[in-house]
């Protein structure tokens, strides 16, 4: 049993602590008034070999473990939200998928592009398909040496800059999300059609739209694995970027910790630091008290991931636990700030916006409880149905 | 009428003014000619005569239609006007008041200042008596209305050694004083409509006429007039919660998932059910603080748990609302997203959730002889 980072964790850390604040914190603010995703940054990152950051190095990665990727990912996420989980999502999401299930050719086409910086997608969700993968109706039909994909996918990160998605499309409509499998395609490909960028709340600098396929024509050898086994794919890509999320949620939340505990040691009132008041003392202890729980289930979720061990449970866990954390770390901090927490002259309300997200995006709170409940109940012989 | 009113005039207009930043003049205007604004007035002073009751009425239907409008008037009637009309002498009374009743005016409420925000007491804005009129010399910051203000009611320091308790005196400020500048609209996370900006006095003279109640209680009406406005507020987020839930149970009837509406969700049940008895504890609570209000019994510490209480139900309702509509809910298409950012300054201004809560307790333990201090 041994709890402290090794010196080559360590070193990581220093150097992506290094990265974070020269390059991400200086950007965070102009990125989220854009509206678009930080090209310049990410191309900087990509040179670093954060995009292909748990991508083996055969295919031009950098090879990390998922320990040290979440040291990465944590760092990034406390200065912007934005740039952690469009790398998390080009990560997570679609290189390690096509590392999952791509053929040797697959990996070698596409994982060096990933990893050089051109973004990638997964294009799973849709209108009327959000927490329920049996409600996807987006069709791949073999026709001779391609698959031809009709669909629409909503809430796709990355989309307006993608180089390649990664699309799960039903080849056996009966067998609904078991009747699924996954594909790698080039955003080149005719057929791909972009909807407008979504505006939202927050994570403003994450390339969100809705994709449309329409007689869009990829060829055989880009399925990814077994045709009619993209589901288990999926629930594996759910999974790393589950990690990766909790890892964004405890940086953020970190971020913002330190923020409010900077505004109340410089804001006077009553003649004294607010820090000298126990309610701002009580804000800022329960603060930090979650964001410890939340490091270790990270560390151990990431841990877990690299000992090949079953970490489904840990990774619903920590994901549900770090989007909390996140939430109510912004908010009390937001609100030692005062009027100026309000203001979009301090980043504390970007991150309360930013971090908002966190408890929808790869899994609903409500899912993720629905997942631990559910590995509760399977050892007693019961079932759980959503 | 006013829900009518709100629903046909206001709501649809409530993403272009978030977008744009400006509540249109003439729909200001609008809302005074209908007598939206005299509302809780004295009918002498073109009032309506319906009391912290009707008022709160006014500030809930307003709050569930456009947040943004519903900040302006609240800042323009519930604090700016109201002050005048608790303290004011009968001249200034008649001076300033038909008009702010009926829209021709808008009023402002100028305390907060970049060093006196929590620490009320704390304001330097300097006023020295120069002949017959004062001389204002200082900043006031994040004050509602600022850049759209004809009148704004202010508080200095007349007697620096006494401070703000017994050196501090209310002023009626035309804005078209020379010395008094308005500045650009802050930009801020939400209340986009609603302008708040800094406000500058560069030797501004006032006539010793427009002093707002005697020279040296200043701060004893601000704060009179702070504790009423907390009822309206709880209001207005009691409004913005009802909005929330009304949307919530639209969309868990026309969202299916898992092959049935989400409706059948416990996880969703649950949310609502929260909601809905929160926003009924409110209620009361509300209603019942107005009614001691209007029947001048001591309302002090139900004031500051109608805000408390009612900021963080609204940001409550509103939080579970935005979760219940799933990655819809921070889309800026849709009125949630809207009014997710909206809510959040209720915890925070007019005293922040913190300050209430000294309120609060200083209430209940002078009760038993204990005073405290912040």
């Amino acid at each position: 049993m041994d709890f402290a980072l090794s010196d080559e964790q360590k070193m990581c850390t220093a150097v992506f602590r290094d990265f974070a604040e020269k390059e991400v914190a200086p950007t965070a603010e102009h990125t989220d008034q854009e509206e678009t995703p930080p090209t310049a940054l990410l191309a900087k990152a990509a040179a670093q070999g954060f995009l292909g950051a748990t991508v083996p190095e055969q295919y031009g990665g950098a090879g990390m473990d998922y320990f040290t990727y979440i040291l990465l990912v944590e760092q990034l996420a406390k200065h912007c939200l934005s740039t952690a989980t469009t790398i998390g999502i080009h990560t997570m999401l679609s290189a390690m998928t096509i590392v999952d299930g791509g053929s040797q050719a697959v990996k070698q086409n596409y994982l060096p592009r990933l990893a050089a910086g051109e973004l990638g997608t997964f294009a799973l969700s849709e209108p009327e398909a959000g927490s329920d993968p049996g409600a996807l109706q987006t069709r791949a039909v073999r026709v001779h040496d391609h698959y031809r994909l009709d669909g629409v996918k909503a809430w796709v990160s990355n989309a307006g800059p993608a180089g390649v998605h990664v699309v799960v499309a039903l080849t056996d409509p009966r067998a609904r999300h078991h009747g699924l499998s996954a594909f790698v395609v080039d955003a080149q490909t005719p057929g791909i059609f972009l909807g407008q960028r979504e505006p939202t709340l927050g994570l403003r600098g994450m390339d969100l739209r809705t994709v449309y396929f329409e007689d869009c024509r990829v060829p055989a050898e880009n399925l990814l694995g077994e045709v009619n086994h993209g589901w288990a794919l999926v629930q594996r890509a759910f999974q790393r970027v589950r990690l990766s999320l909790a890892a964004a949620g405890l940086g953020a939340a970190e971020g913002a910790l330190a923020l409010g505990v900077r505004f109340a040691t410089e804001r006077r009132q009553f003649g004294v630091p607010i820090a000298q008041k126990q309610a701002i003392q009580n804000y800022v202890a329960d603060c930090a008290v979650e964001i410890e729980a939340l490091r270790h289930l990270v560390h151990y979720t990431a841990w877990q991931a690299d000992q090949g061990q079953d970490y489904e449970a840990s990774a619903s866990m920590a994901k549900y636990l770090g989007a909390r954390v996140a939430r109510d770390t912004a908010n009390k901090m937001l609100q030692v700030h005062g009027g100026y927490g309000f203001s979009d002259e301090y980043a504390i309300s970007r991150i309360y916006r930013d971090v908002r997200a966190l408890r929808l995006l790869g899994g609903t709170d409500e899912i993720q409880r629905f997942a631990v409940a559910r590995d509760l109940f399977e050892p007693e012989g019961l079932a759980l149905q959503p | 009428m006013l829900r009518e009113f709100c629903e046909q005039e206001l709501k649809p207009r409530a993403k272009e003014v978030d977008r744009t930043g400006r509540q249109v003049p003439a729909l200001l205007r609008w809302m005074g000619e209908l007598g939206f604004f005299g509302i809780p007035f004295d009918q002498k002073y073109g009032g309506a005569g319906a009391g912290e009751v009707g008022y709160c009425i006014l500030m809930q239907e307003l709050n569930r239609a456009c947040p943004s409008t519903a900040t302006i008037i609240g800042a323009h009637i519930g604090i700016a006007a109201m002050s005048l009309y608790l303290d004011g002498s009968e001249a200034l009374k008649q001076k300033y008041l038909p008009d702010l009743c009926a829209g021709r005016t808008i009023g402002a409420f100028g305390l907060t200042e970049p060093n006196a925000g929590s620490d009320a007491a704390g304001i330097q804005l300097r006023a020295t008596l120069e002949a017959d009129a004062y001389c204002l010399n200082g900043q006031k910051l994040w004050i509602t209305n600022g850049p759209i203000a004809d009148v704004v009611m202010v508080l200095a320091v007349t007697d620096p050694s006494l401070g703000a308790r017994g050196g501090a005196t209310c002023f009626v400020v035309e804005a078209n004083t020379p010395g008094f500048a308005a500045g650009q609209p802050e930009r801020k996370m939400g209340l986009h409509g609603s302008p708040t900006s800094l406000l500058n006095f560069d030797a501004v003279r006032v006539p010793k006429a427009n002093v707002l109640g005697e020279v040296g209680l200043g701060f004893v009406t601000f704060m009179k007039t702070l504790d009423i406005g907390r009822v309206s507020l709880g209001a207005a987020t009691l409004g913005g919660a009802e909005e929330a839930l009304e949307a919530s149970l639209r969309w868990v009837k026309a969202r299916s998932q898992f092959g049935r509406a989400i409706a059948h969700m416990q996880s969703v049940q649950f949310m609502l059910a929260d909601m809905a008895t929160e926003i009924e504890a409110l209620r009361a609570l509300v209603y019942r603080t107005a009614w001691l209000v209007d029947n001048g019994q001591p309302f002090v510490k139900e004031a500051g748990m109608c805000k408390l209480l009612g900021s963080e139900t609204a940001s409550r309702c509103i939080d579970r609302a935005l979760q219940i509509h799933g990655a819809l809910g921070i889309s800026r298409e849709f009125a949630l997203e809207r009014g997710w950012r909206d809510a959040r300054i209720a915890e925070i201004f007019e005293g922040t959730n913190e300050i209430q809560r000294i309120v609060i307790a200083g209430e209940l333990l002078h009760e038993r002889g204990v005073r405290i201090r912040p």
